[in-house]
């Protein structure tokens, strides 16, 4: 369990954190959103004690991240932001040391390496120097060094920057695979990455949090949420925009790119079907109609922006 | 033992890379060089090593700063900084190992010299003993420089300006002794203190150790001396974690 209490770091005159507060169970996956600046990698650094706070606290399992840090930094697992490592090392005498540094030994020692090698399949690159590393790889070896020990907090500071698509996807599925038991808080400026791996989110502008709930709550925000586009290419958009704007419960019903998009004034799940029967009862030829789940994009915006102006 | 991990790990990476050999080699060129065109090595017909020894504190004025420049600057630029002070290990380990480190790294090439005290044992009769206690003394030297480059990057990312300050501060040190730096203090320090600063100069306590007088007061003054440094670096890593 984390508890973090009013934590606040201030740079001179300047907070880069204020009065971040929250409490994290095992099998939540935390994502920390914001611009870049917002103050997440300040929380990051001081919830695994590499920067002291100006003010609040830390406690993982009850250990204070100051007063009794060897034992609070035990249980965590830290990707620091852009992945750092020892670049004159292979990524297993790299590994080995963390393992040696995490007290493993023994029988456990040889599991976790084998084990923790095999999940961030670095098998063909055992052998050569971090540094002449793909920066996928380098990625991997960073998480590798985070989730050696097993630990029960993970802590990834954009674990997925400067990765492709097919990486993206390996790392948020091993985020995913392991997170039962895990506490997991990623930090990320890529919203697809909190719909896809968390079931919490956080944003943060200029050091402070604005939003905090589900990332389907955040998507909630968003003014699509809830509305129903029909796309049709051979029925009269002026036409549809009548016939629906006259739906009872519709709000507004605004045209778009070959379609049109209908807001209702409350969000009751009924619209999809009244639209359904519409058009299946005026005989337009759709080619699509969906309903909108809201755009993060725009939440996102909206949120930070709001913030600074 | 913790700080042997860090030890490992670190003396592991000056091998790995071309670090070790450059300054080796470098190291055995330039105290080649000094004994035996500016000591007059053959020229002063005596079987010691006096003009080995004597020039140790020049040679580590510049060597060292390039051993110790990187120990905490370039984790800070690399970011491994972070990696490793959020690892469970005590801030002591981590100080301690690493300084071991670049010591017994210093102490490697400087037991490659050993083909000079082969040479003077050749040509003549040298008392090994005092020969001993002096490689002795000029590895409790280098670690004194050491420790403080140790300090010295830890204030700062910037390599350049690790090995420019710990030049200066070392520079202080072995001067310590002579005009060059009483002359600042004169003026405004009582004639105790004046006294006290003159003591701490490496040269006076070297020298010494140079001609076979390696005292406990010599071995305790450069322990203290990297106690003290090394307990400086703590504080300073302890200082910017703040911030």
């Amino acid at each position: 369990m984390i508890e973090v209490s009013h934590l606040t770091k201030y740079y001179g005159d300047v907070a880069a954190l204020e009065d971040l507060t929250f409490k994290l169970v095992p099998g939540e996956i935390l994502g920390f959103l914001g611009p870049n600046g917002a103050g997440k990698s300040t929380a990051m650094k001081m919830l695994t004690g590499f920067l002291r706070p100006s003010s609040g606290e830390v406690r993982i399992w009850g250990s204070n991240m100051w007063q009794d840090s060897l034992v609070a930094q035990r249980h965590i697992g830290y990707l620091p932001e852009g992945a750092p490592a020892y670049e004159e090392m292979t990524p297993l005498g790299f590994l080995q040391f963390i393992a040696d540094a995490r007290g493993l030994t023994g029988v456990e020692r040889a599991n976790r390496l084998e084990q923790t090698i095999t999940v961030m399949s670095l098998q063909e690159v055992l052998g050569q120097r971090i540094e002449t590393l793909s920066k996928g790889f380098k990625r991997r070896v960073g998480l590798a060094q985070a989730i050696l020990h097993d630990p029960d907090v993970l802590i990834l500071d954009e674990p997925t920057d400067g990765l492709d698509p097919n990486q993206k996807h390996q790392v948020r599925k091993m985020i995913k695979g392991l997170s039962a038991d895990k506490i997991v808080i990623v930090s990320t400026h890529n919203l697809e990455e909190v719909t896809a791996v968390c079931n919490r989110a956080m944003v943060l502008a200029k050091g402070r949090v604005v939003s905090d709930g589900t990332p389907e709550s955040l998507m909630a925000m968003s003014p699509y949420h809830g509305a129903v586009t029909l796309k049709s290419s051979s029925a009269s958009l002026a036409e549809i925009a009548e016939v629906v704007g006259s739906i009872t419960g519709v709000k507004e019903a605004v045209p778009i790119a070959g379609g049109i998009t209908i807001f209702p004034e409350n969000i009751d799940n009924t619209l999809f079907t009244k639209v359904l029967e519409v058009s299946l009862a005026k005989g337009w030829k759709v080619d699509s109609l969906y309903v909108e789940s809201g755009r993060l994009d725009e939440v996102f915006r909206s949120l930070t922006e709001g913030e600074s102006q | 033992m913790n700080f042997a991990v860090i030890m490992k790990r670190e003396l592991h990476g000056y091998f790995a890379t071309p670090i070790a050999y450059v300054f080796i080699a470098i190291f055995l060129v330039l105290s080649g060089v000094f004994t035996f065109y500016l000591g007059n090595f053959y020229e002063r017909q005596q079987a010691d090593l006096i003009p080995f020894f004597s020039f140790h504190p020049w040679l580590y004025l510049f060597l060292i700063p390039a051993i110790s420049m990187r120990l905490w600057s370039e984790e800070r630029k690399s970011g491994t900084l972070e990696l490793l002070m959020t690892l469970p290990l005590s801030r002591l380990d981590i100080v301690v190992g690493k300084f071991l480190a670049a010591w017994v790294f210093a102490g490697i090439a400087l037991a490659l010299t050993f083909p000079i005290w082969i040479t003077v044992n050749y040509l003549g009769d040298p008392d090994n003993g005092i020969i001993v206690a002096s490689y002795l003394g000029s590895w409790m030297m280098a670690g004194g420089f050491l420790a403080i480059g140790s300090c010295m990057s830890a204030i700062t990312k910037s390599q350049v300006i690790a090995f420019v300050l710990c030049g200066f501060v070392s520079l202080l040190f072995v001067m310590a002794g002579f005009p060059l730096v009483l002359d600042l203090v004169k003026g405004w320090l009582p004639l105790t203190l004046i006294d006290m600063v003159a003591s701490l100069s490496f040269l006076t306590h070297f020298n010494a150790v140079s001609r076979g007088v390696f005292s406990l007061l010599d071995f305790l003054y450069f322990t203290s001396v990297i106690v003290v440094w090394l307990g400086a670096t703590s504080i300073v890593l302890d200082l910017k974690k703040g911030g």
